[in-house]
């Protein structure tokens, strides 16, 4: 069934996706709906806690210091995962995760495994490769599930079938449920009560016959071997103890060096994602119990540009990330562009940080576009649990866009404005000058414009490219016929 | 102690009479006013975008502009949070030890007005009388950037015939964003319109802010829509000292 899935491959930059977007109603209003729920529930558990601040830093320390020998802290967890029966497999890129994925896969005859909720296996598409070689992977998380049904791509990192609404679930299930098992009743209604019988009765014949499991992990913990994975439906907990082998895709900076320091993460985590005190299910497992649960466990170490990111000395931070989707409630572009004009798994304002640290500055034109995908409000960083100043990556970021097309040999219009403003602001006798060239062109706009706002003072109604991508939607004041620095001059 | 304000290029240029009501604000209150000619722009513009090369000679003007004062008053939270935040970014990629030092010793003598009023002068009630109906934006910068907090409400509070309302959603951003205005010109748009339908819906006469980037853009929308609700700076209000009717 993912043959026709669609991928992010191909996507345009940013500001050509979010046109897209924005022109899409439903869209803004589900995702208005939504995204509002979550942060006032996130609100309100928030405010309950004496000391949220203190939380945060802690968990900011633990992931650095975690980050700052991550080395160690990964042979350790590898030493402690093998003392328990455990495989453990090293992945550089997604490419070579897939391969190992499949091969454990073949290599147990199985076409079909069922998934945990996991950002790490979706990051490498691990779907669409084990569909080349014919092992279906079914998704039993029911947003992951939504998306898979509906042929469609993740918008959100915790919901990512966040910009479809009850109406549109409905018709998924009733119309793609029976193409690839139990079909939802014909008289389906948007119930959510109903949605989620119709995919509990889906899932339940998958979870039952599948032998193989696939899973991330929230936290892998380096002292104990830990692999633990917090939800919300119980699905995880069902793949990951009835099937008889279970692979977990691990990104390398999802380790923490201590089970202690999970007490701070599992207090910060459920209230930051979902606005819960605490979630549901919290499965925690340290390799292979005989007699119970999977017989044969597989860890695959993932680094696929984490360690790109980790030589980034302001950007690294984005690998204290907990995945908890705070950033994407709250943040004012993402609430009105949606996850995909983003172009990958990761959107919102990590992922506007996240895809050019992973993947590199200069990728491509659609990765340089995310740093810019910002107004620089700074809402994502107060809300974020382990403080990534997400504003100041994002800057940095822009100056190594900058930077990468520094030697192009023809410059880009606006490197040249940036100069000459520069240039202007250099000295305050150029920009009197400048100052002196506004001013008289202020007066004889003045004359010419024929219309004022509230203050009385005329404004312009368009400007010629590329003042016209402001006067599209906004007015501009006329400029002044005298500075303030002649007013200055003249007056003192 | 020697005050200098740092108009900003945008208040020097386009947005002279929120200047002057600094200017206004500050004598009433018996602060001696210093206006360095040789002052430009704090270069958040081009830091903003990337280039930080380009923002270099800008950086350093500004801190030869005001090497001799102890404070300096801007009335812009984004550009008081671009000195104290990013100057320093600025002066460490250009390896110029003396340039760090400068900026270590000087950027946080930059304070956004409502700062400066309420820390360093002690005063919330700066004599100004209004008689309107005012709703207040924080705007993004004064609030994350610097922690302005309650200070321009409470400047506000203060002012004789004053009625604040409600601004539903304030803490939302305007959508302005310096070069994202026009790099991401329809998501900018999106967000502004829904700052103005906020506006609106606060039935409030005028709107105020700390920044004039962020007013140029509600009012920039509001204007363009014929929406009578006229847009001020903070500046503006506290310098008012208009008789109610
Ligand atoms: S960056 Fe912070 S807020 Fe955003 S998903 Fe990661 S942990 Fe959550």
């Amino acid at each position: 069934m993912s043959a026709d899935a669609p991928t992010f491959l191909g996507m345009p930059p940013f500001p050509e996706a979010a046109h897209e977007a924005l022109g899409n109603e439903q869209l803004r209003h589900n995702l208005r709906r939504a995204t509002g729920t979550i942060r006032d529930k996130r609100a309100q558990v928030i405010g309950e806690l004496d000391d949220w601040e203190g939380l945060r830093t802690r968990a900011a320390l633990i992931k650095d210091t975690a980050l700052h020998d991550l080395d160690r802290h990964l042979v350790e967890l590898e030493e402690q995962l093998v003392a328990r029966g455990v495989t453990v497999h090293w992945a550089r890129t997604a490419e070579e995760a897939c391969m190992i994925v499949g091969d454990i896969a073949q290599s147990h005859d199985v076409d079909e495994v069922v998934k945990v909720k996991s950002m790490a296996t979706q990051e490498i598409e691990l779907n669409e490769a084990l569909q080349a070689r014919g092992i279906a992977a079914w998704e039993t998380d029911l947003a992951e599930l939504i998306v898979q049904l509906g042929h469609d791509l993740p918008s959100h990192i915790l919901v990512p079938a966040i910009h479809r609404n009850r109406t549109e679930i409905r018709d998924i299930f009733r119309a793609e449920m029976g193409q690839v098992g139990r079909a939802a009743p014909e008289d389906l209604t948007d119930d959510p009560a109903q949605l989620a019988e119709a995919s509990r009765l889906h899932l339940r014949e998958k979870f039952l016959r599948a032998r193989m499991a696939v899973s991330g992990a929230n936290f892998a913990v380096a002292e104990t071997g830990t692999l633990v994975v917090v939800e919300s439906e119980g699905n995880g907990r069902m793949c990951l103890t009835l099937p008889e082998v279970l692979v977990s895709v691990v990104g390398i900076e999802k380790v923490v060096p201590t089970w202690d320091d999970l007490d701070v993460f599992l207090q910060l985590l459920p209230r930051s994602s979902t606005g819960e005190r605490m979630n549901p299910y919290t499965s925690t497992w340290s390799g292979v119990t005989e007699g119970d649960g999977p017989q044969e466990c597989h860890v695959v170490l993932l680094d696929n540009g984490r360690t790109r990111a980790l030589a980034d000395e302001v950007g690294r931070q984005a690998l204290r990330c907990i995945r908890c989707s705070a950033c994407l409630n709250i943040c004012p572009v993402y609430e009105r562009t949606g996850g995909h004009a983003y172009g990958s798994v990761y959107p919102g304002p990590i992922g506007a940080i996240l895809n050019p640290l992973l993947k590199g500055v200069g990728h491509d034109e659609q990765v340089d576009s995310l740093p810019f995908a910002s107004s620089l409000c700074g809402a994502c960083y107060e809300v974020c649990p382990v403080k990534i100043d997400i504003p100041t990556v994002l800057v940095d970021l822009r100056a190594q866009v900058v930077d990468a097309h520094r030697e192009d040999r023809r410059p880009h219009a606006e490197a040249a404005a940036m100069r000459a403003g520069a240039w202007a602001m250099g000295s305050s006798r150029r920009m009197a000058l400048g100052q002196r060239a506004s001013g008289l062109a202020g007066a004889v706009l003045g004359r010419v414009s024929r219309r004022a706002n509230a203050s009385g003072r005329q404004v312009l109604g368009w400007l010629p490219s590329p003042g016209s991508a402001w006067t599209r939607t906004r007015d501009l004041p006329v400029p002044p016929t005298e500075s303030f620095r002649r007013w200055w001059k003249r007056t003192r | 102690m020697r005050v200098a304000l740092m108009a900003t290029c945008l208040g020097d240029t386009m947005f002279p009479d929120v200047a002057k009501a600094t200017v206004t604000v500050l004598e009433r209150l018996g602060v001696d006013v210093d206006f360095p000619e040789a002052q430009t722009c704090c270069g958040q513009p081009m830091i903003n975008t990337g280039y930080l090369d380009e923002a270099e000679p800008v950086v350093r003007v500004y801190h030869r502009a005001f090497a001799d004062h102890d404070a300096v008053v801007l009335p812009s939270g984004s550009c008081a949070g671009s000195v104290r935040h990013q100057h320093e970014i600025v002066a460490r990629r250009s390896g110029d030890a003396g340039l760090v030092a400068t900026v270590e010793r000087q950027a946080h003598r930059a304070y956004e007005l409502s700062e400066f009023l309420v820390d360093v002068l002690g005063v919330t009630d700066v004599g100004a009388s209004f008689p309107h109906t005012v709703a207040y934006h924080p705007t993004c910068h004064s609030l994350r950037m610097l922690g302005v907090g309650d200070r321009p409400r409470r400047l506000l509070e203060a002012v004789r015939g004053l009625e604040l309302v409600d601004l539903p959603g304030e803490r939302e951003c305007c959508g302005f964003g310096g070069t994202f205005a026009l790099k991401n010109a329809e998501v900018s748009s999106a967000m502004g319109q829904d700052k103005a339908d906020s506006v609106i819906a606060s039935e409030a006469e005028v709107l105020v802010a700390g920044d004039s980037s962020c007013l140029m853009q509600i009012g920039g929308v509001l204007s363009r829509q014929r929406v009578g609700v006229r847009t001020m700076h903070l500046a503006q209000v506290l310098a008012a000292q208009e008789e109610s009717a």
